[in-house]
């Protein structure tokens, strides 16, 4: 039977070498949209590409192609180089798992659920502190990591262990993976919940953003450039959402009328997606492009378009999320996001291409810029605001823009000499 | 004379882990699960170091240093405190009860085993 997991293999091979797909779809001379596609097992792939890939990726073909063995040993060469202050016997790794297929698999699974816990702590990190089920849900979950990391390094020394000891930890490292599948599935099924726009209504502005996502971020009611508040009367349960939504729908208003959707649409045609052309045709401010840019109908921009606006504080006070685009909302951003960087020099356009950290490395094209809000009496300090846009990086191959790399935030930022770092990452250690 | 810690987790298996990895290196190990008698527990087991988890039954880790350190022979003892909770705001917390360490989980053996040798050896100096 034909194995149908080559470009599984392949996307995880790329991944623990730290490429993206763009820069192995390059050297191979391939498109990234095509990888993408091998990738999740929609094409199939052999002869000269594979062996290519498999170059490039620095690994056997038979690698990417075979079944479970070299899956399991892949898993366990991963598991050793995360490994910090314990160095793994690299040249009997084969032996091992021929040797002991069943301890090696369990070594491995116990890796693939550290790192799938990373990947949770990274998804929650913002909301932990903000929410105490969920605090109570992950300790116990760390909790449990903890103890599987420890008893799997034990484990996983060299030498003899004592025969009551070693029947003693299998039966802990049992226990806790039982009690570590428990625990994720409840707390799975609790974001899943979570997950849900309408239900992430703790705090104003997440109801604002609730309000605004149940709608597509797109409201044809003020495309017309007129703002009414009866849009307001429904669907938001505190006054000060109330207040809030009321804020950002009038200034969608206003920017619909400086900027109405079928010249737009007629315009975005015509140069592609350029803030600043579009600010210079509709001789508005690069601001209200950016703004403007993230409430348009599905398929006007060729990109889906984040967004993120923040006050001078740095506090994040509109949120919208594009697949792979988090920012945390509760003030632990990376202060290296264009939108804060964009507060030191107000008014300057900056363009930047953003390469987000850890194990999903997104990539970005962000457009920013701090604008100063309207003054009613003189001498007042301006006081600024800041927009950005994100967007995913387009085929065109434009690399244009400042490189720049964020992390989620520092606590689950793998980034070691940052100048922005505030405290330190919990990712820093091996298994 | 042999080196004593007292290990304050309500987490069997990390202390079965624990355990075993300063058993090894010649600890007296003694343990203990629960935060509302930790602090007499400490006191009268007379430890060279102690570690202890943040969230306990009882009473949590970070109210058991700062009742601890309030005993004036305690001021000095090593005190490792392990959270699933890292944040700065946390490490402050813990700094202002008079942590000796601070270090949070998922740890490796090998950030225990440092830590508790660094600070045995701090403590030592003094």
């Amino acid at each position: 039977m034909r194995d149908t997991l080559t470009g599984s293999r392949i996307r995880e091979r790329r991944q623990i070498s730290g490429l993206k797909q763009a820069q192995l779809a390059r050297q191979v001379g391939i498109s990234a949209s095509y990888l993408n596609l091998i990738e999740h097992n929609r094409r199939r792939i052999g002869g000269k590409l594979l062996i290519d890939i498999a170059a490039a990726l620095s690994v056997e073909p038979s690698v990417l192609t075979q079944g479970v063995e070299a899956t399991l040993i892949a898993a366990l060469r991963e598991a050793a180089a995360d490994a910090v202050g314990q160095s793994a016997e690299i040249d009997s790794l084969d032996e091992f798992a021929g040797r002991f297929p069943g301890w090696a698999g369990v070594l491995a699974q116990m890796h693939r659920r550290v790192v799938s816990l990373e990947r949770t702590v990274e998804t929650l990190s913002d909301r932990l502190t903000h929410d105490p089920h969920l605090a109570g849900s992950m300790h116990e979950v760390l909790s449990t990591a903890a103890a599987i990391r420890s008893t799997a390094a034990i484990l996983a020394e060299p030498g003899e262990l004592d025969a009551e000891w070693r029947d003693r930890f299998h039966r802990n490292l049992h226990q806790d993976a039982e009690r570590l599948a428990e625990s994720s599935k409840a707390l799975v099924a609790y974001l899943d919940q979570s997950e849900n726009p309408g239900d992430r209504r703790g705090l104003p502005m997440e109801e604002v953003e609730a309000f605004l996502d149940q709608r597509g971020f797109h409201l044809p009611e003020l495309e017309g450039g007129e703002y009414g508040d009866d849009l307001v009367q429904h669907g938001l349960r505190s006054a000060a959402a109330r207040s809030l939504v009321r804020q950002v729908l009038k200034q969608y208003a206003q920017d619909a009328r400086v900027m109405p959707l079928a010249r737009l649409r007629e315009a975005l045609q015509a140069d592609g997606l350029d803030p600043l052309k579009l600010s210079a045709r509709f001789s508005v401010d690069l601001s209200t492009v950016l703004r403007r840019l993230a409430f348009l109908p599905e398929g006007v921009l060729p990109r889906p378009a984040g967004l993120a606006v923040c006050d001078s504080s740095g506090s994040i006070i509109l949120l919208k999320h594009v697949p792979g685009f988090a920012m945390p909302r509760h003030g632990d951003a990376c202060p290296l996001w264009p939108v804060f960087s964009a507060l030191n020099r107000p008014l300057v356009p900056v363009h930047s291409r953003v390469t987000l950290l850890g194990r999903s490395a997104a990539e970005f094209e962000c457009f920013a810029i701090a604008w100063p809000q309207p003054v009613s009496e003189f001498g007042y300090e301006p006081v600024y605001r800041s927009v950005m846009l994100v967007v995913p990086p387009g085929d065109d191959k434009t690399r244009s823009g400042a490189e720049v790399q964020v992390g989620a935030s520092c606590r689950i930022c793998p980034k070691t000499d940052c100048a922005a770092r505030r405290e330190p990452s919990i990712l820093s250690e091996g298994f | 004379m042999s080196r004593k810690v007292l290990l304050i987790e309500d987490e069997p298996n990390i202390t079965e882990a624990i355990r075993f990895l300063l058993t090894r290196e010649g600890w007296v190990v003694e343990t203990h699960a629960e935060g509302g008698n930790a602090v007499e527990t400490i006191l009268a087991a007379r430890p060279d170091l102690v570690i202890l988890d943040v969230m306990l039954p009882g009473k949590s880790g970070m109210d058991v240093l700062r009742e601890l350190r309030e005993h004036a022979d305690m001021k000095a003892l090593p005190v490792l405190m392990l959270t699933a909770r890292g944040q700065s705001r946390d490490r402050e917390m813990a700094e202002k009860a008079g942590v000796s360490r601070f270090m949070t989980k998922p740890f490796s053996n090998v950030e225990v085993l440092t830590a508790v040798r660094d600070l045995y050896a701090q403590a030592s100096r003094s």
